[in-house]
């Protein structure tokens, strides 16, 4: 268990990617990831939600019944994830509409579940709030490199502007559907999964 | 009958929950090792998916949506930002409920899905189903269709990787891409499979 607050943070980065190497969150991990300007804004989202869940839920860890900690984790989750939806929904209407069911999703995202009984039931709130923040930006890392490829080699743009010009606007690049399709998201994570393996042997599965 | 025949055969294979819309993939990567787990999984799933998404449209059209409740005196009522705290307290009690009625009634079967039915709460593929349907608009019919449909979905992928993983126990993979690596390959290629049922139209 790293003590330092550094590595609290950096940690989630590589050596315990929440997405690569415990394979928490991946359900809205690939949805949003067609798009680099979707991605950065579940990112956000989910960043700020694990980070004061797990600060409130530290806060009040003496509090909380051990029977029903479940119900009360979620409950604060779910607060927290109302009031980021109607904020998208009041301020950034077009992004709420691409992100469609997948904010409401954070709810059951596992990411969040985990750090709250994993960690912020028995620290203290500072050190759950940087572990949290870590965390989501973790999972933002990983959301941010499969987008990239996703929309730079797909469609040719990085945050919607043209880098590759296409073929069918005159330019001379070939779009590459494959990455547009769910299955493409598919393939990049399994090779980010193999990059981090392979830096870091002690990730591997053994037999 | 073909529009529900329709929605059915969307939610199975254009849409399916996991495949193209990477719902449920934390239990779905999770349980799929052996193919009678997964299908102790899927069934559960099945289940449930039709169960709550009807209840959470009756839910949705008599309590939530905006003029819902005139009936009982209160027009010009919108409660649909409460929806999501609903919806997943109305799935944690449906899996406890279930959960004790099939402890009771069918023991049989309890102990088939025993450990998968709690998970359920936090299953996405659950939650997303309802939201889904209320982002679709769906009818109460519908809504029955739409449930049976991605619950089978989710049923028939699971079991499917779980056979190939099965096989894949054999092959020699890269020490990097083993086990969850590979399985995220293998997962993106049945994705293209389910993709070329696209073109099945009514």
């Amino acid at each position: 268990m790293p003590e330092k607050k550094s590595e609290l943070f950096f940690n989630p980065f590589f050596q315990r990617n929440p997405i690569a190497l415990l394979v928490l969150g991946i359900c809205s991990a690939l949805a949003v990831t067609g798009s680099m300007a979707t991605a950065l804004v579940m990112s956000v989202c989910l960043s700020l939600v694990v980070a004061f869940s797990s600060l409130i839920i530290s806060l009040i860890r003496h509090q909380i019944p051990n029977t029903v900690r479940i119900g009360i984790q979620i409950t604060v989750i779910a607060t927290l994830v109302i009031l980021v939806d109607q904020i998208l929904k009041a301020f950034f209407y077009d992004l709420a509409k691409q992100l469609s069911v997948y904010v409401g999703l954070i709810i059951t995202n596992c990411i969040v579940m985990g750090r709250a009984e994993g960690f912020a039931m028995s620290h203290t709130p500072l050190k759950s709030f940087i572990d949290g923040l870590g965390n989501g930006m973790g999972y933002g890392f990983v959301l941010m490199t499969v987008s990239f490829c996703r929309e730079l080699l797909g469609s040719g743009t990085v945050f919607g502007h043209e880098v590759l010009p296409l073929i069918a606007d005159g330019g001379w690049y070939q779009g590459n559907g494959l990455m547009l399709l769910p299955a493409g998201a598919f393939f990049l994570i399994a090779l980010i999964i193999w990059a981090l393996r392979t830096i870091y042997p002690n990730q591997q599965e053994k037999d | 009958m073909l529009h529900y025949m329709e929605i059915i055969f969307t939610a199975l294979f254009m849409e399916n929950m996991v495949l193209s819309f990477f719902l449920g993939m934390c239990t779905f990567l999770a349980i799929s090792k052996q193919i009678n787990a997964a299908a102790g999984l899927g069934f559960a799933v099945l289940l449930i998916q039709t169960i709550t998404v009807p209840i959470n449209n009756l839910i949705y059209h008599y309590l939530l949506k905006p003029d819902a409740l005139s009936w009982a005196g209160f027009p010009g009522l919108d409660l649909t930002f409460l929806g999501l705290l609903i919806y997943i307290g109305v799935i944690a009690a449906v899996v406890q409920i279930l959960e004790m009625v099939l402890d009771r009634f069918l023991p049989a079967l309890y102990y088939t899905l025993g450990i998968f039915l709690p998970l359920l709460t936090v299953n996405c593929a659950i939650l997303g189903g309802s939201l889904f349907m209320v982002e679709r608009e769906y009818t109460f019919r519908e809504s029955v269709f739409y449930g049976i449909g991605s619950g089978g979905g989710f049923l028939l992928a699971v079991v499917a990787l779980a056979g190939i993983r099965e096989k894949l126990e054999y092959a020699d993979p890269p020490a990097g891409l083993r086990g969850l690596g590979l399985t995220f390959i293998t997962t993106g290629l049945m994705a293209l499979a389910f993709m070329g049922l696209a073109g099945i139209s009514f």
